[in-house]
């Protein structure tokens, strides 16, 4: 008999099962108690953890299994009695995500990996490993809602808990991923999830947050310098927006648009980035008035819905993800190199520290209606 | 809802229920440190020395010449880091067929300054003694051949092999984990200088191996301490586990040729039904080999998603080596033989076990035949594409 069909026996279902859902369990709390929400509702569940970045690989010899760092989700899935299994997926995560970080560094810009994780690893490479095990849905331990609007669209929504909220992560989902997607988050509470863990005996129950990027242990110059260890560390030259030179700094790859502190040179003055020019090896730095742009060029301009948009669109936007949001208006553009997803965002009212690499992502009260990638601020 | 059934016998087997009935003492009451002077220590002394005639006796060795170890992987090692006494200097001889355990004790003496040459396995699984003979050289410290694969069940000449390097004065050691109680294992008439064998992979407990090294033959204890096993392997004995050990080993000795047959018709009926599912490839299916291990590649799948849908499904199969599963890399072995990648990630291997009987692989059959057609019609579709920019 099939974990879908015990599941089914146990819970006296119907004769329609519902499809085998794939809980992506890192072994945080979030994913656990995930897990133990679908196991209560009945749905058949099969527990799930990617192995994408094995810090053991680099030193390790031969093939041997390893030390994968997955042991509380393997105690957790043991815990609810659900079948688990690791897949190991580090070279798609390389590809995806952690090379493209380290590039969007090189490039003089700041990127933000865990959008790319979401929509390349968790919700595409990881389904499409999922499905071939026999999953129909997938789970994860997002805060985040997804909802059916009226003309049968899927829609995504911000978390009930504000604090935790991750829907900035998620704005490039489609229709189909968010169809196959299960948040059983969405409606609750950090503080109830923890609480829900501790009613269970969840064995991680007391775990903390992980806050930082996952594969970048120490500090994001020391990765990027351990990954590209041919790249020029000479110490970028430091010049106001006026031209004037205030010195040398760090290599260029340390600084991102709308820095402060630690810029390694002394003004009378604050200062902000305003710019990195990794061709000239320049850091051009300036007032927090010089930092405030109307708006932004986008591009990789993305809807949830799926529909076409032709005219300009009223929202909301945040260009970063602590950012509270702004109105704007979001207009396509032809790219550059003639093809679409080229956008222009105009703020309401002008905002400081457009970064290129982050996201621009576009609400409307709780809903997330899509977004774009920012290639520069408009001057 | 019936239980799951068992078809990975290669990477452990059930303990046999009479031989957890003549472990049992040793678990719930009786205790003592075989080289205690007194009562406690004569009866565990005299339960060990009784394992120890039973463990020879399966392997065709005398009592004198068994040396107990926890494991086979360290009988392996212990043999490798012996001949070559930590040193850097000398040539060794292995096949690429040997478990990890020799594989990377090779590894680690390579990087010390050891020559090492790999012997490639034919087509058929099996490495030919003549390359062994060609193999060796004035230098040659040790010559590492298995009695059978892990992964394909193949039989290799070791006897052949041994005589070649007997003559030439070479030692040899036969890693006949697989083997133990699958095939009849006679040290004297294969001529290794050195046989290991493990208790768990013929219905005995874990934590028991045996390293039985010919008379006469050097060896370097790599466990040191007190004057266990004849100097040779320090460490308190784990009785209850040798208990055991020595129990399936009797029983081996007494059942092996009704095993071999059981099995072997299990088998054949097994790859029968394999064969009719379409596309699929038996490997090494006429080579000698051990009687209860079937390996199957179904291309156009992976073999490791099919373990899980199996799984799933309630059946216990493997993609091979126990310790290579969860990565998703080619087999070694399979590599070795010349089977291309794609055919040898879309592999499974089905090792029965003297528990397993018809209606348990009547009711595997459709399962897997079932489970490669889904799972390949998934597989054939194109990736779906990721979201659009």
């Amino acid at each position: 008999m099939t974990a879908l069909a015990q599941t089914a026996a146990r819970t006296g279902r119907s004769a329609v099962p519902a499809p085998l859902t794939a809980v992506a369990m890192s072994g945080g709390l979030d994913s656990s108690v995930a897990a133990l929400l679908l196991e209560r509702r009945g749905t058949p569940v099969v527990g799930l953890s990617m192995l994408l970045w094995d810090r053991s690989q680099q030193v390790r010899h031969g093939r041997c299994c390893g030390s994968l760092d997955l042991g509380d989700a393997r105690r957790v899935a043991e815990q609810l009695g659900l079948p688990h299994y690791t897949l190991r997926m580090d070279g798609e995560f390389r590809r995806h995500v952690v090379d493209p970080f380290v590039d969007g560094y090189v490039g003089g810009q700041t990127p933000s990996p865990c959008i790319s994780c979401n929509t390349e690893i968790k919700f595409e490479a990881f389904w499409e490993r999922a499905r071939r095990l026999g999953a129909g849905r997938i789970a994860t331990g997002h805060y985040a809602r997804i909802r059916r609007g009226a003309d049968g669209r899927y829609e995504l929504h911000r978390a009930v808990d504000e604090s935790k909220d991750q829907s900035y992560f998620l704005f490039e989902l489609n229709q189909e991923q968010l169809a196959r997607a299960v948040f059983p988050l969405g409606e609750l509470t950090k503080a109830e999830v923890r609480e829900l863990a501790r009613e269970a005996g969840l064995a991680v129950a007391e775990k903390g947050e992980s806050m930082e990027i996952c594969f970048v242990d120490r500090g994001v110059r020391e990765f990027v310098e351990s990954e590209r260890p041919d790249l020029s560390r000479r110490p970028a030259r430091v010049s106001a927006s006026d031209g004037e030179e205030l010195g040398a700094g760090a290599p260029y790859y340390r600084y991102t648009v709308g820095q402060r502190r630690g810029l390694g040179v002394a003004a009378g003055r604050r200062l902000y980035v305003l710019d990195v020019q990794p061709e000239d090896n320049r850091i051009v730095v300036g007032s927090r008035d010089e930092l405030l742009a109307p708006g932004l060029i986008g591009r990789g301009l993305h809807w949830i819905s799926g529909a076409a948009v032709d005219s300009a669109v009223e929202v909301d936007v945040r260009i970063r993800s602590r950012h509270p949001g702004v109105a704007a208006t979001v207009e396509s553009l032809p790219a550059a190199d003639g093809g679409s997803g080229g956008c222009k965002v105009r703020f309401a009212e002008p905002q400081a520290g457009v970064a290129p690499g982050q996201a621009a992502v576009f609400y409307r009260g709780t809903q997330i209606l899509g977004g774009c990638w920012i290639e520069r601020a408009l001057s | 809802m019936p239980a799951p059934v068992y078809l990975d016998h290669n990477a452990t087997t059930p303990l046999d229920p009479r031989v957890a009935e003549a472990m049992e003492p040793w678990v719930g009451g009786l205790h003592g440190n075989p080289s205690s002077v007194h009562s406690f220590g004569r009866t565990a002394r005299a339960a060990v020395e009784l394992a120890r005639e039973q463990v020879a006796e399966l392997v065709g060795g005398q009592p004198p010449e068994v040396v107990f170890t926890a494991s086979g992987t360290e009988a392996n090692n212990a043999v490798l880091l012996s001949a070559f006494a930590g040193e850097g200097d000398g040539h060794l001889v292995i096949s690429e067929l040997e478990h990890p355990s020799i594989q990377a004790a090779a590894d680690r003496l390579e990087g010390l300054g050891v020559e090492v040459t790999r012997l490639r396995p034919g087509a058929d699984g099996v490495v030919s003694a003549d390359s062994i003979v060609a193999a060796l050289r004035r230098d040659t410290r040790l010559v590492c051949l298995m009695l059978a694969n892990n992964e394909l069940g193949t039989v290799q000449p070791v006897a052949a092999a041994a005589a070649a390097c007997r003559e030439r004065g070479v030692p040899l050691l036969c890693d006949a984990v697989q083997a133990a109680g699958k095939l009849a294992i006679d040290a004297g008439a294969l001529g290794a200088d050195y046989v290991v064998v493990a208790a768990h992979k013929f219905n005995g407990p874990v934590g028991a191996a045996a390293l039985r090294i010919r008379e006469g033959a050097a060896f370097e204890p790599l466990i040191l301490g007190g004057g266990q096993e004849r100097r040779r392997r320090a460490g308190t004995e784990n009785v209850a586990a040798l208990v055991g050990f020595g129990a399936c080993a009797a029983l081996a000795s007494e059942e092996l040729d009704e095993r071999i047959e059981r099995l072997g018709e299990l088998r054949d009926g097994l790859e029968a039904g394999l064969a009719g599912i379409p596309d699929a490839r038996l490997h090494c299916a006429s080579s000698p080999r051990l009687p209860h291990v079937a390996h199957v590649a179904f291309p156009g799948l992976i073999g490791e998603e099919l373990v899980v849908r199996l799984d799933l499904a309630g059946f216990a199969v493997s993609t091979g080596a126990a310790c290579a599963s969860g990565v998703v890399e080619p087999s070694r072995t399979l590599l070795a033989m010349g089977v291309p990648a794609a055919e040898a990630l879309a592999s499974i291997r089905i090792s029965l076990g003297t528990t397993n009987d018809e209606a348990e692989l009547a009711r595997f059959l459709p399962v897997l035949a079932a489970e490669v057609e889904a799972l390949r019609s998934l597989c054939a579709e194109p990736v779906a594409q990721a979201v659009a920019g």
